[in-house]
């Protein structure tokens, strides 16, 4: 299995990143694809990057992430936390990578239990993943709503640092 | 959350795989999502000012509570514009839609959004003009590419245009020169005439109208701000700088955004100008009336830029000074270099810049009488007339921001470079097609900076972030310098969120830092009563 899956490894990655592009609107799509300037083109670097990174751990032994796929995942993840995709959406694009998995191999591999025993484990290992992104989901999220507090909080701060220096109240955050 | 809010799992499962057919921009209504747009102008300001249609209402809601008559408002506002500004009929017509400034633009890179291609969102206003001012037009309808302006449309440009940062990126690509930011400019001036603003500028535009500054802050508490700084500058260096305020014949009128006058980190860069001023012994004066450089009149109308920007001459007049300096700000330097002469000029009272400490003429700054702070101080450092020690700002790895005004607007590229080189050590820049013309937005300028649109300027700031990432992971930059009061504050949030490790201040707090002023203390301390140097630990 793992052999075909490496044999096949540009082509399922490609898949890959073509379906998550897909999930922006199609006249965006061919600009995420194509502008390989990853300065010009942050998001699509992004995602073109962070499959290549995701696919291999996928695919491996490894029971722990590592920082190259933390940081790959999360890069994706942060981005799509502030784009306009709902909660499950945001995530999804890590699900699509079973499809671009099971597209990729030659059918008679699902008829065959072994072969689909370690298909379900990899399965399972993607599913890992997309929780992995859920909770980096979160915590993007949570960031924002913090920021939002700070950004309130600091526009007054100096003001009211100096009326308590003034009037000799005690003033700590 | 109720059931009926959630999603259908067959639906979950089934995630854009076979997605129905898209219909095309023109028929697709625009979603206002929390975190992407920002709240509209409160009724007290748009009174204030005499702006239009002043009401409680919210994008959000089905009725935006406009006049009957608003599209004959528009139409006709159209038709003025079209008479009065040459430039917005041309790049009404000129536009052939060859695609270069497409994917030049932040917020369409962040967002993957295509009514944030600049050509697409010049066409939000370009397909009304086209079927109502145009024969052809007029002939063809929707063939020829135009559309009636509906409730709908009226939409989605408030949408777009308070989406756009005006930043004018994408007219360093456009072959033809268009600005598409005259373009958002007409759009939003167009979008006032029936109410439709948003607060952020609005409340700015009220304030400043008011008492000569964004924030609304009166004469007495900017003369307690500003003394506050020059407490603290005694703490930190032992040396008591001198604040002239209101000085009728000094021979230079200070000008800076009150941006800077309270947050962080401005507050830093603020005491930095004290300092340098105070150290030459500056024949200068700040202004409680001209006390804002930055001018949210810019993102309203153009009148509303006249209208705020004639302070600064009038103050001049007044005190009797000769010229003009300016602070670190960025579309204060668009309205400075590109408006200020033209709608409150001339400023004939006043006299070609020279600088008193090296007598160099500013001959750039002839028509405007204003200098910028960096032009100032490089040539200052030039003429070696700044002792100063670098060395104080070693535990900084820096990087600078070019912002989109100052970069693009006034051409101001080299000094600030030269002035950064020489109060530090450590200097690295971003990837060459995010800095200087081509530099890229901090996603929350021209009033989009407020906090209920946090999402949207994260997508905007994505681009940035993406660059000053590789410099902090190539050449471990640590600290992101700018020269914008806007910026200081939108990038502090830009690096929260995308490069948490990297802090964000102005090019005036370094040059404080690395000044060594006659009477100084041993100095330990930085501006933000931080170490110099980073105390390592013993193992």
């Amino acid at each position: 299995m793992k052999s075909v899956l490496l044999e096949e490894k540009r082509t399922i990655i490609k898949h890959w990143i073509d379906l998550t592009v897909d999930t922006y609107p199609p006249e965006s799509g061919s600009f995420l694809r194509n502008q390989k300037d990853q300065f010009a083109n942050p998001v699509g670097a992004a995602i073109a990057q962070g499959a290549e990174a995701l696919f291999d751990w996928v695919i491996g032994d490894s029971q722990e992430y590592g920082p190259v796929v933390v940081r790959r995942l999360d890069d994706i993840v942060r981005i799509r936390a502030v784009q306009q995709f709902s909660a499950s959406n945001a995530v999804a694009f890590v699900f699509l990578l079973k499809k671009s998995i099971r597209d990729g191999i030659p059918k008679q591999f699902l008829k065959d239990p072994d072969r689909f025993g370690e298909l379900l484990k990899i399965e399972s290992r993607i599913d890992s993943l997309a929780l992995t992104a859920f909770d980096m989901y979160m915590k993007c999220r949570e960031k924002l709503f913090e920021m939002r507090a700070m950004e309130i909080r600091n526009r007054t701060s100096r003001i009211l640092e100096r009326a308590c220096n003034k009037y000799g109240a005690p003033h700590e955050w | 959350m109720e059931l009926h809010d959630l999603p259908k799992p067959k639906d979950l499962m089934n995630i854009d795989l076979n997605r129905p057919p898209e219909k095309g921009w023109m028929d697709t209504p625009t979603q206002f999502r929390d975190g992407t747009y920002s709240y509209p102008a409160a009724p007290k300001n748009l009174k204030a000012l005499g702006l239009a249609n002043p009401r409680q209402w919210s994008p959000a809601d089905e009725d935006w509570k406009l006049p009957e008559n608003w599209q004959e408002i528009i139409m006709q506002g159209m038709k003025e514009r079209l008479e009065k500004y040459r430039s917005f009929r041309l790049f009404m017509d000129i536009c052939v839609r060859c695609g270069a400034c497409a994917d030049k633009c932040h917020f369409f890179i962040g967002s993957g959004d295509p009514k944030n291609m600049p050509v697409l969102r010049a066409e939000l206003i370009r397909s009304v003009y086209r079927r109502d001012f145009t024969l052809l037009g007029k002939m063809l309808g929707r063939l020829g590419g135009g559309r009636e302006l509906t409730l709908d449309v009226l939409k989605e440009w408030f949408y777009y245009f308070f989406q756009c940062t005006e930043c004018r990126r994408c007219s360093v690509f456009c072959p033809y020169g268009i600005d598409t930011a005259e373009v958002t400019m007409i759009g939003r001036e167009l979008l006032n005439l029936v109410g439709l603003n948003i607060n952020w500028v609005i409340e700015p535009v009220a304030n400043c109208f008011r008492t000569g500054n964004h924030l609304g802050i009166p004469p007495h508490g900017l003369v307690d701000m500003w003394q506050f700084m020059v407490d603290d500058i005694e703490d930190l260096t032992g040396v008591k700088v001198n604040l002239p305020i209101n000085k009728k014949g000094a021979e230079i009128l200070f000008v800076t955004p009150s941006g800077d006058y309270f947050a962080d980190p401005g507050t830093y860069t603020c005491m930095g100008y004290l300092m340098l001023f105070h150290e030459l012994g500056l024949d200068y004066t700040w202004s409680t009336y001209a006390s804002e450089g930055g001018n949210f009149g810019l993102f309203t109308s153009h009148e509303m830029i006249k209208r705020l920007n004639a302070k600064i001459y009038a103050e001049a007049k007044r005190l009797g000074v000769k010229w003009i300096i300016g602070g670190e700000c960025g579309h204060m330097w668009r309205v400075m270099h590109q408006y200020m002469e033209t709608m409150n000029g001339p400023a004939d009272f006043l006299e070609e810049p020279v600088s008193p400490i090296t007598g160099t003429k500013f001959e750039n700054a002839k028509q405007t009488k204003m200098v910028h702070i960096t032009e100032f101080t490089s040539d200052l450092i030039k003429n070696g007339k700044l002792k100063l020690d670098p060395s104080r700002n070693n535990k900084y790895v820096t990087t600078f921001h070019d912002s989109c005004n100052p970069a693009r607007a006034a051409g101001l590229l080299e000094e600030p470079r030269y002035v950064i080189r020489n109060v530090t050590n450590n200097f690295y820049e971003m990837p060459e097609n995010t800095i200087r013309e081509q530099t890229y937005c901090c996603g929350g300028g021209a009033g989009l900076g407020n906090d209920e649109n946090i999402d949207m300027r994260m997508r905007g700031a994505f681009p940035r972030a993406s660059a000053l990432r590789h410099v902090r992971d190539k050449h471990k930059v640590n600290h992101l310098l700018c020269m914008c009061a806007i910026d200081r504050a939108t990038l502090s949030a830009l690096t929260e969120y995308w490069a948490p490790d990297v802090s964000v201040g102005g090019i005036h707090e370094l040059v404080a830092n690395a000044l060594i002023m006659e009477g100084e203390n041993d100095r330990t301390l930085d501006l933000r009563g931080e170490p110099f140097a980073e105390v390592e630990e013993d193992e």
